[in-house]
């Protein structure tokens, strides 16, 4: 064994291979031995596809050097890759990250014609009046009255939806899909409800309670990683 | 130094010139000086209302230009022994003839001399607005038992809200019909405070008598009888800091019968 110690080390699993890459080496010598590895180890051309699952520990590859990671592995017949999974992610990503994940305290009044977009999930403690709108990137809770407009999901997240204690909307929007109050008037319910799209892309309003079950994920910080 | 106090609603014709005229008038009764300042640039009607039209000789514009001093152009309501002053708006120009920045200067100036400047503020939400609004300390927001003016002056509330320099904006509630209120025709007081959620000032009951009062050029707190005036001089006292309680908006019932049963304590 004339090397002293290999950068990569494979793994068979049940999903396939498992590429562990060391995080110290060069970039250059982690190519060149997976590379040789890989061609090594090369299968007959024949056999199924087996997806590749990478990990690279503490060493953070950018854009281009994932894409010539994945045209490696590419060009080995019958291999294909799976996932690249890494420890570190760059500062501008996790700021990303927390700014369409995090839950936005607002205490405000949204008065007619005021609008309050925010990127992740809004918490408004007061109430959203007729003729004003709240964005959000992820789910709307109001603790007061919504009598105006709420729009959740607006990047198009279809899982979000919209809580109040006083459910009185001039409309609902949740990701493309849209709702309106009735035109008659409804009696008053003194509960708290919520909307949520259903199986038949519809927004519904329902009792705020079923939302356990209607949305296991909602209150799992690493619900969209 | 005095303060200055906005007179708004966003919406037109909800009662903003009158209240301006009544609680100016109420404000010098309670022995207070105070300058009543018209900014509805072009349709000005404050002066109508308070019966000074033909003694206006310079206005507004004319001040701000520079044609004559602020003293020169307010005119004096001899009815108040040197307590009410007011000054005009021009009726040749528009809203564009003066800016935010001169309104904030003529009514600093203004609160040198006078306990009150009230300003009323035309309807909209443009330049008029931004003119009255520029010199003001507090504002007031005038709104009637209607879903289109509440709608209003909630959007209103939001841009006052944005002005530093301004206090908490407070309500009065104008032309209330009691028997409306009553049947559910008309949005109730509860229910238009608590939408709004800020604090009440005042409300004031529809009186027919508002009307003719303002024909005559006579603002209605001048006749101590009617209920309009005695709503008009509580948020008066109110400025003034004391608290007064709400009046009750009951209709007082009459004849023989009624009177029978209030004796014996029957409720109707």
């Amino acid at each position: 064994m004339s090397k002293q110690r290999s950068y990569v080390t494979i793994k068979g699993t049940k999903d396939g291979l498992t590429l562990h890459l060391d995080d110290m080496c060069s970039y250059e010598e982690l190519m060149t031995e997976l590379d040789e590895k890989l061609t090594l180890n090369a299968a007959d051309a024949e056999g199924p596809l087996v997806s590749v699952h990478l990990k690279t520990g503490n060493r953070y590859f950018t854009p281009t050097q994932e894409e010539e990671v994945r045209a490696l592995v590419r060009g080995k017949k019958n291999l294909v890759v799976g996932s690249i999974e890494s420890n570190v992610v760059t500062k501008e990503e996790a700021y990303e990250w927390k700014r369409k994940n995090e839950i936005v305290p607002v205490a405000k009044i949204i008065r007619s014609g005021q609008v309050l977009h925010v990127e992740g999930d809004l918490l408004l403690i007061g109430d959203v009046n007729p003729g004003g709108t709240v964005i959000a990137g992820g789910n709307i809770f109001i603790l007061g009255a919504l009598r105006g407009i709420a729009h959740a999901g607006c990047y198009g997240n279809k899982e979000a939806v919209i809580a109040a204690s006083v459910m009185k909307p001039m409309q609902l929007r949740i990701s493309d899909v849209m709702n309106r109050a009735p035109d008659y008037k409804t009696e008053e319910r003194n509960e708290m409800e919520c909307a949520y799209i259903d199986d038949t892309n519809q927004i519904v309003v329902d009792r705020l309670q079923l939302l356990t079950h209607l949305r296991p994920n909602l209150t799992r910080i690493e619900r969209r990683l | 130094m005095g303060e200055a106090i906005v007179i708004t609603s966003g919406k037109g014709g909800v009662g903003k010139t009158t209240t301006t005229a009544n609680l100016g008038t109420a404000l010098a009764l309670l022995g207070k000086r105070v300058c009543l300042v018209d900014t509805d640039i072009g349709l000005r009607n404050l002066d109508v209302v308070m019966g000074l039209e033909n003694r206006i000789i310079y206005d507004l514009v004319d001040v701000v230009e520079g044609r004559c001093t602020v003293q020169k152009a307010l005119v004096k309501d001899k009815r108040f022994d040197d307590k009410l002053y007011l000054l005009p708006a021009a009726q040749t120009s528009d809203k564009s003839a003066v800016t935010p920045e001169q309104m904030k200067q003529l009514v600093d100036e203004l609160k040198q001399d006078y306990d009150y400047v009230l300003i009323d503020c035309p309807a909209g939400i443009e330049q008029g607005y931004k003119n009255a609004v520029a010199g003001a300390d507090e504002a007031i927001v005038v709104t009637t038992p209607e879903v289109s003016a509440v709608r209003d002056a909630d959007r209103i509330i939001g841009l006052l809200e944005k002005e530093e320099h301004i206090k908490p904006p407070r309500l009065v509630i104008n032309r209330i019909r009691s028997h409306m209120v009553k049947n559910g025709d008309m949005l109730d007081i509860d229910e238009i405070v608590m939408h709004l959620s800020i604090d009440l000032l005042g409300i004031i009951a529809d009186d027919e008598n508002v009307i003719k009062a303002s024909n005559n050029g006579e603002p209605i707190v001048l006749d101590p009888a009617s209920k309009a005036s005695i709503a008009y001089r509580n948020i008066a006292r109110r400025i003034l800091g004391e608290s007064v309680p709400l009046q009750t908006l009951e209709e007082e019932q009459k004849g023989v019968f009624s009177k029978l049963k209030k004796f014996f304590g029957v409720r109707s």
